[in-house]
């Protein structure tokens, strides 16, 4: 075939970069080469538009063993144990092929975990559909958990947490980010910087075969009408095959013959290979006809792009390879000696005794493109004035069932229970609380994690929005009693080549910046997803932030559900009332306009950090954060999940009862206390000057308002919990 | 007591296992599937999880592995095999528990608590445990025990019938069957009651901090029967 600007442009590649595709390499690229800088170059694998941001976020700490830039970030956990973790987005397969997309996500990211040497120990996911009237939602979301469930349970790797919403911004490209923990030995954490001249080079796993070809570029481009046509580029996964590679692979790592390791993700043989080779400076040879292949008469091309999943690339030390292969043959698992690797700082691939691709490492690597896209900076909207009139007639049990049964704050129990969340005999903490945690095994120290976002806040004014994710996460760690340590972002956007979108993105990383260096809470890891659009129209920017937090003796953790009658309910933060863009102004006033809940980074630390003193002291019995839905929401919760009711009195502040119960401020806990405690507590609150209010006394089954208004937590439980059941069996 | 694992490509209930019987006093032996011979053992265990991806059939592949004709050979001279999930559709498969194991009646794969009720205490496995109920875990997707009614007779009259879901008063009830089974079956015996199949996990209830702590319960009398 020949290469000419057409072609180049038909792998998604600009004019321009074509241009220098060609001046790099001082002559026309052949076919193979193309579709190899075509899947170097796509906005997946170069981060051609989002690199000069991601720069700015900090990603340095005193706990940090890796940042960015490898298969995933690595913390340290102490007594030599460390945690392995990622977050990536599977977004566009999904929305192509719900089961196979999402499967395929949750793959994918334990391998990037287990290639580093660690035994993957918790999954989580973020999940978003559109609304859930649009024909598509309801298959989307049964074939996306059918996927997530079919590959972790499969694995048998505990799913421990996670996050759904329904948003109309979705219904053309729903977003499926998947996230994976693993522990591993701080001494043994393997890297994939090739070093060496003339190492074997290994290629390990399932074979070869022409699915997925092209993923990694259908990932960065828009959905237009003919997306059923891309089916094709969507990978199928053998979670089966997974499970051998993976206990093959930690096999061959207790040894000491690995040099370095990457896994095939996007873009497969061409990107695990060329990762190698630029990390180490080096340069790589493979035969081609030496790739184990599933189907007959596969091309360079196609093997090159090929997106197979399980599959794994090593350079190994001299030597080592019969042992090596006696391992994977164990397993029943493919094992070739494809190629070397070499001092010429190329990527030079043979095919039939001829050279078939001949690429400076540096022109596909750090030659690649960089975009300073143009951005438009968003404004602050302004406050709403919500008139007493429109709310006056609001009866408050009627508004918190609606809440309760609203698709983004209901008991997703439905997609958990599909999940194993038990297997591996760890997992202290299920989903449906703030945090997953699961213990180190055979240690006292329990690990927890969450996932968040807020497309919302993020869409009202992106700065806002982006501190906001990265402060509930903090705060959804703090409520379980963990320390927060880390984070991991999955940065999901529209087209960067629209100044709107392109702006989005730029402040929410600005927002998630500055959170996080002021929480001390580094980014240790993630991805980034654009073109989340469809035609003209992206999703609302939407990005996640997986936290990750240290809890040193199991034993201390908190749980939400409210524990004993008589018990005192204080909640932590102040509130002042803000119910623009909360769930209530939303879908109960139908207001969309105004600004996010402001972020105070100051108070968020401050009053997180007193809580965790609180929960050292053993002073707290639960412990909620208040989130969507406001402090009435979240102290249902707590009623609901603890099967006990609560007698609130609203403190006389000078807002209303509706605002106080249902307004979104941030940094904010409900907690419990027994009541002689409250002393003690009042105490560490004031010394710490975290503001507090008194709330209400835990009693049996009712909950009261102001001793006016009530209503059985039976009800409650009905509305939050039969939804989804209801919406997902009609 | 001795026991042994066996582990099959795809398991991944075996570490769980292992960590269950020796947390309540046994010396376990964790065996390949590959391997001809079992090392000398009081319980054979076939654990959970996903034995060859579950590809043809739940199980059946497994039931065809070299050390599994160690293993029948086992049951029929009597020694105690117990199969849990994936290890009961093994079971199934080789033939020494009878019926079949379908997909759950919804389709979906389930992952909770649930209540079993005792049904026979002749045997060693349930033998002086007090409690009529015990609170266990299920995490499944093939668990719809079925079986014809010819043998579902035979299976009552010999009662060969293990655990039934029921609620915590041991109710048994349809609407305590989470998966579709045959009158609420989740574990039967063989006809010696020397082999178990069950679909909950007792494994993952052996701690106040995980699920429960019935499967403490289980394991402890377990090993006090076979003393």
């Amino acid at each position: 075939m020949i290469v000419n600007e057409k072609v180049a442009i038909d792998h998604g590649l600009k004019k321009e970069e074509y241009v220098k595709i060609c001046e790099l390499l001082k002559r026309t690229p052949n076919i193979t080469e193309l579709g190899i800088f075509s899947a170097m170059w796509n906005e997946h694998c170069s981060y051609k538009s989002s690199r000069l941001h991601l720069k700015k976020l900090p990603t340095k700490g005193k706990k940090v063993i890796q940042g960015p830039g490898e298969n995933a970030g690595v913390i340290d956990i102490e007594d030599n144990d460390a945690i392995v973790f990622k977050i990536e987005s599977h977004n566009h397969p999904s929305f192509i092929e719900p089961y196979q997309g999402a499967a395929t996500g949750v793959g994918g990211i334990m391998r990037d975990v287990f290639t580093m040497g660690a035994r993957p120990i918790a999954n989580l996911n973020s999940i978003h559909f559109g609304s859930t009237q649009h024909k598509k939602t309801k298959n989307l979301l049964r074939g996306v958990v059918h996927g997530i469930g079919g590959y972790g349970n499969c694995m048998g790797v505990p799913t421990i947490a996670g996050q759904t919403s329904f948003d109309s911004s979705y219904n053309g490209n729903i977003l499926v980010n998947a996230m994976t923990l693993g522990l591993v030995k701080k001494d043994k954490i393997f890297y994939s910087k090739a070093a060496g001249i003339n190492k074997p080079v290994i290629y390990v796993g399932s074979k070869t075969g022409r699915d997925g070809i092209h993923g990694a570029s259908m990932a960065s481009a828009s959905f237009d009408d003919k997306i059923e046509e891309k089916k094709p580029t969507v990978q199928v996964g053998d979670p089966f095959t997974e499970k051998l590679l993976l206990e093959a692979c930690l096999e061959l790592m207790a040894g000491d013959s690995i040099i370095a390791i990457q896994d095939m993700g996007a873009a497969g043989l061409t990107s695990s290979s060329i990762e190698m080779a630029s990390k180490g400076n080096l340069g790589i040879e493979i035969n081609l006809n030496r790739v184990p292949c599933r189907e007959a008469k596969m091309s360079p091309y196609e093997i090159m792009l090929s997106e197979s999943q399980e599959r794994m690339l090593i350079v190994l030390e001299n030597g080592k390879e019969e042992q090596a292969k006696k391992i994977f043959d164990k397993w029943n698992l493919d094992f070739a000696v494809i190629g070397k690797t070499t001092k010429s700082k190329k990527i030079e691939l043979y095919f039939d005794n001829e050279k078939v691709a001949d690429i400076p490492v540096n022109t596909l690597v750090e030659n690649s493109p960089m975009y300073d896209r143009k951005w438009k900076k968003a404004k602050l909207p302004k406050k709403n004035n919500i008139k007493k009139e429109d709310i006056k007639h609001l009866k408050i049990i009627d508004v918190l069932k609606k809440i309760l049964a609203n698709p983004n704050v209901c008991s997703k129990e439905w997609i958990w229970e599909q999940y194993d969340h038990t297997v591996m005999g760890d997992t202290i903490q299920k989903p449906g609380g703030d945090a997953g945690v699961v213990r180190v095994h055979g240690t006292d120290k329990a690990v927890a994690a969450s996932v968040d976002s807020s497309a919302v806040y993020c869409w009202a004014h992106p700065l806002t929005g982006g501190k906001q994710v990265v402060c509930e996460s903090f705060r959804n760690l703090i409520a379980v009693g963990a320390k927060p340590v880390a984070i991991t972002n999955c940065l999901n956007f529209g087209s960067p080549e629209n100044q709107d979108n392109m702006g989005e993105f730029v402040e929410c990383v600005q927002g998630i910046g500055e959170a996080s260096e002021y929480l001390k809470f580094p980014v240790v890891s993630g991805n980034v997803s654009f073109y989340n659009q469809t035609k003209d129209q992206g999703i609302k920017p939407t990005p996640t932030i997986g936290g990750v937090g240290l809890i040193k003796d199991y034993k201390n953790m908190v749980t939400m559900e409210f524990k004993e009658a008589d018990n005192l309910v204080l909640v932590i933060g102040k509130t002042e009332g803000h119910i623009d863009q909360s769930l209530f102004a939303r879908n109960i006033l139908d207001e969309k306009n105004g600004p996010p809940p402001e972020v105070n980074l100051f108070n968020e630390k401050n009053n997180g950090e007193t809580l965790l003193k609180l929960i050292d002291n053993n002073l707290i019995k639960s412990a909620h954060d208040v989130s969507l839905g406001g402090i009435i929401t979240a102290v249902a919760k707590m009623c609901i999940k603890g099967k006990m009711g609560i007698n609130i009195k609203k403190p006389k502040y000078l807002i209303n009862e509706i605002e106080y119960l249902f307004a979104e401020d941030q940094g904010r806990y409900i907690i419990e206390i027994n009541k002689k405690n409250f002393k003690k507590v009042a105490d560490i609150l004031n010394k710490n000057a975290v503001h507090f209010d008194e709330l209400g006394t835990i009693i049996e089954n009712e909950l009261y308002i102001n001793d006016k208004t009530k209503v059985t937590i039976d009800e409650l439980s009905t509305s939050n919990k039969s939804w989804l059941k209801n919406y997902m069996s009609k | 007591m001795k026991s042994s694992v066996i582990t099959f490509p795809g398991s991944n209930c075996d570490r769980d296992m292992d960590v269950a019987l020796k947390k309540f006093g046994f010396k376990n032996k964790m065996v390949w599937h590959d391997d001809n011979e079992l090392p000398k053992s009081d319980l054979i265990v076939l654990p959970g999880g996903f034995s060859y991806g579950d590809y043809l059939r739940c199980g059946s592949m497994a039931s065809k592995s070299k050390i599994m004709h160690s293993v029948i050979n086992f049951a029929n001279s009597g020694g105690m095999v117990m199969g849990i999930c994936n290890g009961f559709q093994i079971l199934v498969e080789t033939g020494l528990v009878p019926g079949v194991l379908l997909r759950n009646k919804y389709l979906e794969f389930i992952c909770k608590n649930v209540f079993v009720k005792i049904k026979d205490k002749e045997n060693k496995y349930f033998k002086n445990i007090d409690n009529e109920v015990l609170e266990f875990h299920i995490a499944h997707n093939e668990g719809n025990y079925f079986c014809s009614n010819d043998q579902l007779k035979e299976i009552e009259d010999n009662n060969q019938i293990a655990i039934n879901y029921c609620d915590k008063y041991g109710k048994i009830e349809d609407q305590y069957n989470p998966n579709g089974s045959i009158k609420n079956i989740a574990g039967i015996f063989n006809k010696e009651k020397n082999v178990l199949g069950m679909m909950p996990h007792p494994e993952r209830m052996i701690d106040k901090s995980l699920s429960g702590e019935d499967g403490s319960l289980f394991f402890k009398n377990l090993l006090n029967n076979l003393k």
